[in-house]
């Protein structure tokens, strides 16, 4: 059944995707659609890496609340980018060819994060309170420290940064887009095949060690994942919050399962569709061009709130 | 064979064992009794591999838990825990089919489904296997991870206090269960009782723990006296017969 709903959600995904494509088709053709390929493409690679990363990092984190966006994951992201900024000036950054730099960022965001997150997972992951309030003054800690180093730049560098990270939907480099449909596609495939070892650590971290399962390894392989997935969407569209949450939750409640097998596809394809769907109707039908993050992240911050709620009054 | 020396424990700066030095014979049912803090969950998670000790070996069967590799160690040992999480949605069935993980490694094949069914009819949830565990009793979940660890089919299985949230009927047949298991199977079973009474009437061996030490270990029979209870829980107990069984009444 639960495989049947996943299909189900491709089939609307990619009738949505068509319809995008397709709406109001005027000449150029060829051009205009090429242009919102381009920016599809975009809105799919964003929806489906946050929407796999937050079920992965739920599991290993075992929380349900928790999302690579809350703790400050795509903060990391950005303040590492901008200390490569700092260490090789924006001019000799952007000599670097896009996929260079974009391993160089992931290499990174994967060390960074393997360094802190694993300390937290590891700690406090008995503690659901107490994980996450790290998490979330993890997350605003590394924002500010990325703001205090963006201070202290050069101007043109700066410049440099800002770009990397109020990039939109609207302008999407090709190449940038191409190198990072190839990260997410290898990193959402080792996910998959990861997935009954994923089911295992659902249970909890003491649990899955007495079933034989290799904790440790697991977070570590899965945060090396979950940075590819993250750096993927950050340097394309700059950090969505809520959205994380929103999918997986929705995923959740929709496929009623807890097999990763079904819940990692299903919280991609929603988290695409939830992106293509709010862009579809508010570009195309509203004529406006940037609430549809805001938007997100309302309805997300709604459901963290009746989330919270729900919990403490069980 | 559970060979224990010398092992020490801490929790922080907290130490919780102090040099617990013992042999468990295979076969039939040993029960850690003891006060609260005893350490006697603790000695179960590091006989397990799972909590690192300070210093001191073990070896189960000869092998070590702590250097063996990970999939070898889940099969010689599993290990009930106290309160383990909960995943919502997942089925009473699923859950105990966990247990065949250190197995088949994500390829369940048949063999796993007929283990799966022997643990369902083995804790009677033959009726629940369609349920979600979110939706269960305190008992029958308990009694979900009890078959979860019977499915992990170890010659040694360590209970930590599987008795916690039983009503009187299905605390009776988890005991006697488990006797006939030790019995038919040859399974050699570790478990931690708060119910001294469940110990004297089914255990074969009983260690008795106190602030991190063995106090006294011998044969069920032998080691209930008034004397050793009295010593390993502050308390005056008498020792009185029902019907050829010890039953031990606090004063």
């Amino acid at each position: 059944m639960a495989e049947r709903r996943v299909l189900w959600l491709a089939l609307a995904l990619m009738a949505l995707c068509a319809a995008f494509l397709a709406w109001q088709l005027r000449a150029p053709m060829g051009f205009i659609l090429g242009l919102r390929a381009a920016k599809l493409g975009a809105l799919v690679c964003v929806g489906a890496a946050t929407g796999a990363a937050t079920i992965l990092f739920q599991t290993v984190a075992s929380n349900r609340l928790l999302t690579p966006g809350l703790v400050g994951f795509d903060a990391l992201f950005i303040l590492l980018q901008t200390l490569l900024v700092l260490a090789l000036g924006g001019v000799g950054l952007a000599q670097l060819p896009s996929s260079l730099r974009f391993g160089m960022e992931v290499i990174a965001l994967a060390a960074a994060s393997t360094a802190l997150f694993g300390l937290l997972l590891r700690r406090d992951a008995r503690d659901v309170t107490r994980m996450i309030l790290t998490g979330i003054i993890l997350g605003v800690m590394l924002r500010g420290l990325a703001e205090m180093v963006q201070r202290l730049m050069d101007p043109s560098d700066f410049a440099v940064v800002q770009q990397a990270m109020f990039a939109s939907f609207g302008r999407v480099d090709p190449q940038q887009l191409a190198v990072s449909a190839v990260v997410l596609l290898a990193a959402l495939a080792a996910a998959l095949r990861m997935a009954p070892a994923l089911d295992v650590a659902a249970l909890g971290r003491s649990t899955a060690r007495g079933l034989g399962l290799d904790h440790d390894r697991l977070v570590l392989v899965t945060l090396l994942l979950m940075a590819a997935m993250v750096s993927v969407s950050t340097a394309l569209v700059g950090p969505i919050t809520f959205l994380g949450l929103l999918t997986a939750s929705l995923a959740r409640q929709l496929t009623g399962s807890h097999r990763h097998a079904i819940l990692l596809p299903a919280a991609a394809m929603i988290g695409a569709l939830i992106l293509v769907a709010g862009q579809f109707v508010f570009e195309r039908l509203m004529g406006s061009q940037s609430a549809l993050a805001v938007i997100v992240e309302l309805f997300g911050g709604l459901l963290f709130l009746a989330l919270v709620l729900k919990r403490r009054r069980r | 064979m559970i060979e224990i020396a010398d092992l020490h424990y801490s929790a922080g700066h907290t130490p919780i064992l102090h040099g617990i030095t013992t042999t468990l014979e295979r076969g039939g049912i040993t029960a850690l009794i003891g006060p609260n803090g005893a350490g006697k969950s603790t000695l179960l998670h590091c006989i397990s591999g799972l909590e690192k000790p300070s210093s001191g070996s073990v070896r189960i069967d000869g092998i070590d838990p702590f250097t063996v590799p990970h999939r070898q160690r889940a099969r010689t040992v599993a290990l009930l825990q106290q309160s383990p999480a909960l995943v919502s949605r997942l089925k009473v069935r699923e859950l105990v089919g966990f247990g065949r993980w250190p197995h088949h490694q994500g390829r369940p094949g048949p063999e796993d489904a007929a283990q799966i069914d022997r643990a369902l009819t083995a804790f009677a949830l033959d009726d629940l296997a369609g349920r979600s565990i979110d939706t269960l009793s305190g008992g029958q979940r308990q009694r979900a991870f009890i078959a979860m660890t019977y499915a992990q089919d170890t010659p040694w299985m360590l209970l930590d206090e599987p008795l916690n949230a039983l009503d009187p009927r299905h605390a009776r047949d988890l005991m006697a269960r488990l006797h006939a298991l030790s019995r038919d199977d040859k399974r050699s079973i570790v478990i931690v009782l708060h119910d001294i009474n469940a110990a004297a009437g089914w255990a074969d061996h009983i260690v008795a723990m106190k602030d991190g030490r063995i106090l006294a270990q011998d044969s069920s029979a032998a080691l209930l006296t008034p004397e050793v209870l009295r010593e390993v829980f502050d308390t005056p107990f008498d020792l009185l017969h029902h019907k050829g069984r010890p039953v031990v009444v606090a004063r």
